[in-house]
C-alpha cells in the first residue's frame, strides 16, 4: 500500500446518517480531504465481518487517520478539532463554549438517540407502523422547544453568533431530518427554521448534504 | 457567597447523570453546593428549574453566572476551568477513546433507559420497556467492552482514572441494580465495577451518601 493512501483520511458513513453527516460538515469546515467508504445500514453492512473488523463496535460513522480507528461523532469531531487546528469549532470564551456542549447534546443524546432507525424499528414491530411517526415528532418537538428557549439569547447569523461552531455542526443534520423527513412544520420553531436555511445556504453543510453523498439513493 | 462556594450543582440522588458529575467534582476536590430536584415530586418542571434548565433534566451546574445542563457538558467545563487532576489524557488516541466511551454511554445507552423516555413509551403504547431498556444496555455493553478489553489497566483505558471511568462506574451501578443486566457476559466491566467500588470519590458521589438519599420512594 503506498504511504500516501494511507495518510488519507477515510470515512465510514452512510448518507443518510445524521451523525456521519456531522463529521462530514465538520471535514468540509476543515477543508479535509477524505475518501467515502460507504456502510450500507439497510443492508446491514455494520454488522458484516469485514466492518467489524474494523470497527467491532459495529456503528457509522467511523474515522481512519492512518493506523487510527475511530468512531462516534463527538469523539470523531472532538479529535478533529484537537488534531486539525484550521476552523476551530469551538469559541474561546468560556461561556459560550459551555453553550455550543450543550445545545449539541441536547441534539446527540435527547433527540436523535430516541428517533434513529432502531428505535423507530422496534416501535414499527412492537406497537404499529402509525405510531413511528408520531413518537418520532414528539422527541423532536421536545428538543426543539428546548433548543429554541436555549439559543434565543445566544443566535447571531449562526446558533451562537456570527460564525459556525460545534452547536451548528450537530444542530444542520437534525434539522434536515426534521424539517425535511419527518414533516416538522418550520413555523413552530422559529430561530431553528432561519438555522436551517442559513446551513441550507452554507457550502460546508450542503456539500455534506445526504443527497449530495455518493451513495445517495434519489 | 461564600469562599469555594460558587459552584452549585442541582442533582437528584439516584440520577446516573447526576452522579458522573458529582463523581468528577468529588475527584478533582472541587468544593459544592448540593441543591436536591426531587424528580418523583416534579420539581424539575418548576419554572425557577426551567429557567435554569428547560429540558427540565438534572444535572445542571451553576459555576460563577455560567450554567450549563447536561453531564457531558458539564464534564467538559469543569475538565476546562479546573485543570487539577485532569480527566483526560494528553495523549490524542486515548483521549478520543475516552471521549468515544463516554459518548457511547451519553448517547447509546442512558438516554434509552432515562425514566422520562421510558414513561413516554408507556404512556403513548403501554410498551414494555424494560426488556427495551436491557436490550439497549446489553447492546451498549458490548460495544464498551470491546471499546476497553485491550487497554484496560486498573482502569478503563490504563492506570489512571479519566473521563471513561467517570461515565462508567454510574452507568455499571444503574444497570445491575435497576435492569438486572448479568455482568458475567461483560469481565472487564465486571472487573472495572469492583475497582471503583474501592474508590473514595465513588462512595463521596453514590447515590446513597447524597443529601436527598432515601427522602423518595422510587
Amino acid at each position: 500500500m503506498a504511504s500516501e493512501e494511507n495518510k488519507k483520511l477515510k470515512l465510514y458513513s452512510y448518507w443518510r446518517s445524521s451523525c456521519s453527516f456531522r463529521v462530514r460538515i465538520a471535514l468540509n469546515l476543515k477543508g479535509l480531504k477524505y475518501d467515502y467508504k460507504p456502510v450500507n445500514l439497510l443492508k446491514g453492512e455494520q454488522s458484516h465481518p469485514e466492518f467489524l473488523k474494523l470497527n467491532p463496535v459495529g456503528f457509522v460513522p467511523v474515522l481512519v487517520d492512518g493506523d487510527f480507528v475511530l468512531a462516534d461523532s463527538l469523539a470523531i469531531i472532538m479529535y478533529l478539532d484537537d488534531k486539525y487546528p484550521q476552523h476551530p469549532l469551538l469559541p474561546t470564551d468560556i461561556h459560550k463554549r459551555a453553550i455550543n456542549f450543550q445545545a449539541s447534546h441536547i441534539v446527540s443524546s435527547t433527540i436523535q438517540p430516541l428517533q434513529n432507525i432502531s428505535v423507530i424499528n422496534y416501535i414499527g414491530e412492537k406497537v404499529s407502523p402509525d405510531e413511528k411517526l408520531p413518537w418520532v415528532q414528539s422527541v423532536l418537538r421536545k428538543g426543539f422547544t428546548a433548543l429554541e428557549k436555549l439559543l434565543k439569547d445566544h443566535t447571531g447569523r449562526y446558533a451562537t453568533g456570527d460564525e459556525i461552531f460545534l452547536a451548528d455542526v450537530f444542530l444542520a443534520p437534525q434539522l434536515h431530518a426534521a424539517f425535511t423527513r419527518f414533516n416538522i412544520p418550520m413555523n413552530e420553531f422559529p430561530i431553528l427554521s432561519r438555522l436551517h436555511e442559513t446551513y441550507n445556504a452554507t457550502p460546508a453543510f450542503q456539500e455534506a448534504s445526504p443527497q449530495n453523498q455518493p451513495d445517495a439513493v434519489h | 457567597m461564600g469562599i469555594g462556594r460558587k459552584v452549585v450543582l442541582y442533582s437528584y440522588w439516584l440520577s446516573s447523570c447526576s452522579w458522573r458529575i458529582r463523581f468528577a467534582l468529588s475527584h478533582k476536590g472541587i468544593p459544592y453546593e448540593y441543591k436536591a430536584v426531587d424528580l418523583v415530586k416534579g420539581e424539575q418542571f418548576s419554572p425557577e428549574f426551567e429557567k435554569l434548565n428547560p429540558l427540565h433534566c438534572v444535572p445542571v451546574l451553576v459555576d460563577d453566572n455560567v450554567v450549563v445542563s447536561d453531564s457531558y457538558a458539564i464534564f467538559l467545563h469543569l475538565e476546562q476551568k479546573y485543570t487539577r487532576k485532569p480527566l483526560l489524557p494528553v495523549d490524542p488516541q486515548i483521549r478520543a477513546l475516552n471521549l468515544q466511551i463516554a459518548s457511547v454511554i451519553n448517547s447509546s445507552i442512558q438516554p434509552h433507559h432515562m425514566i422520562g423516555a421510558l414513561k413516554d413509551m408507556e404512556k403513548m403504547f403501554g410498551a414494555e420497556t424494560k426488556q427495551w431498556a436491557q436490550y439497549k444496555i446489553d447492546k451498549g455493553f458490548l460495544a464498551l467492552e470491546k471499546l476497553t478489553k485491550n487497554v484496560a489497566g486498573t482502569y478503563a483505558t490504563g492506570e489512571r482514572i479519566y473521563m471513561a471511568d467517570v461515565f462508567l462506574a454510574p452507568q455499571i451501578m444503574q444497570a445491575v441494580n435497576r435492569f438486572d443486566i448479568d455482568m458475567s457476559k461483560y469481565p472487564t466491566l465486571r472487573k472495572l465495577s469492583e475497582t471503583y467500588k474501592g474508590l473514595a470519590e465513588f462512595h463521596a458521589s453514590s447515590p446513597q451518601s447524597q443529601p436527598d438519599a432515601c427522602t423518595t420512594v422510587d
